[in-house]
């Protein structure tokens, strides 16, 4: 579905990604981590289209996409979330999703009809509103919204534009314990034929969604395999898991955290 | 009580009472104030000009400091067009907003690279180079002396436009409602939420498929086509065009009214483009040349205090104002 | 040819002396401050009203229009421009071009609309010229004294940029303020003493300025444009990109008005249009540069 292969990006003297390949089938749950500053935010940049390669091939469903604009990949189906919320401040939830919607569906230069002329338009925002929980606060302008909410509507305008790839980049960062649930259970929820490349620190998540992982470092791909493989790989533990009690889906994962490099 | 997403959504975007009663006093205005037409005429033509620059500026977020040169070449265009061609004003209208919008594409190219500062570099340059130009073709555009010998024609053939000014008023005054009902279309519709989203997160904005480039290109030529639709009606109004017409003053002018009035509301505009022109009547009785200090005055320290706080009068003293 | 040269070189001096104030502005705090030319035009003023008025000689006049404008630029940083450094771009135009008509307007009510001669000294009058036909290189003396206290300056800021401890909080802050803050450097101060000094270099070009350029109320407005496409061509991350940028633009003026006049500001204009569609972010930016 996507594939990414032999991706490197430099900035001056810096090599922020080294020869990366990384490949997503239909219905993939990819995991990607490692620690801080391995380059894993640059890789979506370069798959996103914001960072051109500087060397390096980026196929979609097939056809080469390495020099397609950003919006001409997320018509394409390739859409992501941002670490940090990207969101419309001064535009409501609703308005957000109205427009999102509107984009997607191909009416995005009506300039004659109100923004909710179109009906299959609000009855998909209905939809999405009712499945994040937004709509309590659809009409309040997004910078009024409290974090966890704001974090959902994140995650929401991207599934507003029917990914069939997403890219989620630390979802669930600094989100309160109580709106996690939420949070984690859209995840969980999303379509099975949609590809899903996961960054994320919480090692339960991440352990509880993936079914291949890929671990990076320094720019780098350290090891790619299935959750197993990489929970009990001496190499990762060093690197970013830690040396303490073996890392599983089930375990705390507190202890090792504390040894991370 | 859950409203559907369509409820609200049709709710923000419909007619307020008010607005047909603004509008039908507006339209009357001419004839209930005939002393006062001429500054009507003024008042809408440069409420014009002044939304025009909100599409770009308040719901696109485009910084433009020239935005006379799209005022100015509709003036020209349009009072070439009466004296060359034929002295019917809706067609040189027409034809003044094609002339504008062209130009409006050509100047989109410059624009859409860059910081803020180079817009703002590129835009002011744009305005001085067309005043330049004025300057030089002074066998076409009579100079420093202006474009003389316009005579306009009458309107749709019936209505001369006469010394009082009512025709003129009335005339500038439907144009402008025209367009503001186009305008205020564009902005409740898809296409403008798209440019309110490029206006808040342009990263996100093309994260979720919206051609930013593209997008921004339109409303630059279409905010073009409108500030030239001003700058004919003030040229075929006065039956004149002068180079003051490029004059970063005007650039400036209407950044002021939409500061007064509030940018990213088309009422902003209006009310701004009012209130902006009543003060400069008074102010320049009392102070003919030094008006320009008060303007500077008022900028300075409405914006030391806080745009926002001058549209919502409870936030003036220690009350809570969203940013 | 030469001659035209030379002048180019003198009036390009001249206008990095009045421009890299703003251009070290804009790069550290990233506040667009369109009232740049409103300090140098008080310069000038300060310069004629002291000549005209007290008979100082004009030397003297030049560090008294420095060190005037560094004060009121200190004492302006402090109050009204410091608040607006969180603000938008659109906010900060709105306020320097508010400060701007101000200044203008004020002028004009206090100084009469009416351009000011500035009466050189005998010494500083008259002409050199050296070679001759098409060769020939013809220096006015005051076009040598420009490029002589302006070359001086330039070196000078050169080396308290990169030789002086001031100078390294400077590149510090410049590239990045909170870490720069983190480090212990008073940013506060940094930019305090660097909008003082950026105002009195104008009011110093001003000064120098008056009988080159001309000198009446509408000088910030009729100027500023000339100051920004130095700052946007030059870039604002370092002192040889606006440098170099002035001289382009000094030399590009005077070689356009001679040569071709009736296109006068017109090659000014575009040629800058062009070379910012061609390098948004300026002519001189180092790569990695803001």
């Amino acid at each position: 579905m996507l594939s990414a292969q032999g991706l490197v990006k430099r900035f001056g003297g810096i090599t922020a990604t080294n020869n990366v390949t990384l490949n997503l089938c239909r219905g993939a749950r990819h995991a990607l981590i490692g620690p801080n500053g391995a380059g894993k935010t640059t890789l979506i940049n370069l798959l996103t289209g914001v960072l051109d390669p500087t060397e390096g091939r980026i196929m979609l469903d097939g056809h080469d996409i390495t020099t397609m604009a950003p919006h001409q990949r997320v018509k394409r189906g390739m859409v992501r979330t941002f670490q940090i919320n990207q969101l419309f401040d001064t535009l409501t939830p609703l308005q957000t999703l109205a427009l999102t919607v509107s984009q997607y569906y191909g009416y995005g230069l009506q300039w004659w009809r109100p923004l909710g002329g179109n009906r299959d338009v609000t009855e998909r925002c209905d939809q999405l509103l009712e499945q994040f929980h937004l709509s309590e606060v659809m009409n309040q302008p997004t910078h009024e919204l409290a974090y966890g909410k704001r974090r959902l509507l994140e995650i929401a305008i991207a599934l507003a534009c029917e990914p069939r790839v997403l890219l989620l980049d630390e979802p669930v960062a600094g989100v309160p314990a109580g709106e996690r649930e939420e949070l984690l259970h859209t995840v969980a929820a999303l379509p099975a034929d949609v590809s899903v490349l996961l960054i994320e620190h919480d090692m339960d998540l991440v352990f509880n969604f993936a079914k291949r992982m890929t671990v990076m470092v320094n720019g780098a791909v350290l090891i790619e395999g299935d959750p197993d493989t990489i929970a009990n790989d001496p190499q990762v533990k060093a690197v970013y898991l830690g040396t303490g009690e073996e890392v599983g889906p089930a375990d705390e994962i507190t202890g090792a955290e504390a040894h991370r490099v | 009580m859950k409203q559907s997403a369509q409820a609200s959504l049709l709710r923000s975007s419909r007619l307020k009472l008010w607005e047909p009663a603004f509008w039908l006093i507006a339209m009357a205005s001419p004839w209930l104030l005939s002393s006062q037409a001429l500054i009507i005429n003024e008042i809408a033509i440069v409420a014009l000009f002044a939304i025009s620059l909100d599409m770009i500026l308040g719901y696109t977020g485009i910084v433009s400091l020239g935005h006379a040169a799209f005022l100015g070449m509709g003036a020209y265009s349009a009072a070439l067009f009466a004296k060359l061609v034929m002295p019917d004003p809706l067609v040189g209208l027409l034809f003044a907003m094609f002339v504008s919008s062209l130009l409006g594409a050509i100047c989109s190219l410059m624009i859409l690279r860059g910081s803020d500062l180079t817009r703002l570099m590129v835009t002011l340059a744009m305005s001085l180079i067309l005043m330049e130009l004025a300057n030089k073709l002074d066998w076409l555009t009579g100079g420093t002396d202006g474009l003389q010998g316009v005579v306009m024609g009458p309107l749709l053939g019936r209505f001369e436009f006469d010394l009082w000014g009512k025709t003129a008023a009335s005339y500038s005054l439907s144009v402008t409602l025209l367009l503001f009902i186009q305008m205020r279309r564009l902005v409740n519709s898809p296409f403008g939420a798209t440019l309110m989203a490029i206006r808040d997160n342009r990263l996100r904005a093309m994260a979720i498929g919206i051609p930013v480039n593209l997008r921004l290109a339109t409303i630059y030529i279409f905010s073009a086509g409108i500030a030239g639709a001003a700058g004919a009606l003030l040229a075929q109004t006065s039956a004149f065009a002068s180079l003051d017409v490029f004059a970063f003053d005007r650039s400036a002018d209407i950044l002021l009214i939409l500061v007064i009035g509030g940018a990213g509301w088309l009422y902003g505009g209006i009310t701004g483009a009012i209130v902006f022109k009543l003060m400069q009547d008074i102010l320049s009785s009392i102070t003919p040349q030094y008006w320009t200090f008060w303007v500077g005055l008022f900028l300075v320290i409405l914006v030391l205090a806080g745009r926002e706080r001058l549209i919502r009068p409870w936030t003036w003293f220690g009350g809570t104002s969203h940013k | 040819m030469l001659t035209i040269l030379f002048d180019g070189i003198a009036y390009g001096m001249l206008l990095f002396i009045l421009a890299v104030g703003l251009a070290v502005t804009m790069g550290l705090m990233n506040f667009i401050n369109l009232a740049h030319g409103a300090f140098a035009m008080l310069g000038g003023y300060i310069t004629v009203l002291l000549m005209q008025r007290f008979d100082v000689p004009f030397l003297l006049c030049l560090p008294a229009a420095f060190i005037g404008m560094a004060l009121l630029g200190a004492a302006l940083e402090r109050t009204l421009y410091r608040p607006m450094y969180k603000k938008s771009h659109l906010d900060q135009v709105l306020f320097s071009i508010g400060l701007t008509f101000m200044a203008v307007a004020g002028m004009t009510y206090f100084m009469s609309s009416s351009q000011q001669i500035i009466q050189l000294p005998e010494w500083l009058k008259g002409r050199t010229e050296l070679g001759e036909g098409a060769w020939t290189l013809g220096m006015g003396h005051y076009r040598i004294f420009i490029i002589v206290v302006c070359a001086a300056l330039t070196l000078g800021l050169q080396y308290v940029l990169a030789r002086t401890c001031f100078g390294s909080c400077l590149r510090a802050s410049v590239d990045d303020q909170r870490v720069a803050a983190g480090l212990g450097i008073n940013v506060n101060l940094v930019f305090l003493a660097t909008f003082s000094v950026g105002s009195g270099l104008a009011g110093l070009g001003g000064a120098m300025g008056a009988e080159v350029l001309g000198l009446d109320p509408s000088f910030p407005l009729k100027y500023m444009i000339y100051f920004l496409i130095v700052v946007a061509v030059g870039g604002t991350s370092s002192l040889t990109g606006p440098l170099l940028a002035a001289l382009l633009l000094g030399i590009a003026d005077v070689a356009g008005k001679y040569y071709i006049p009736k296109m006068g500001a017109f090659i000014v204009y575009s040629l800058m249009i062009m070379i910012l569609i061609w390098r948004p972010q300026g002519l001189f930016v180092r790569k990695g540069g803001k």
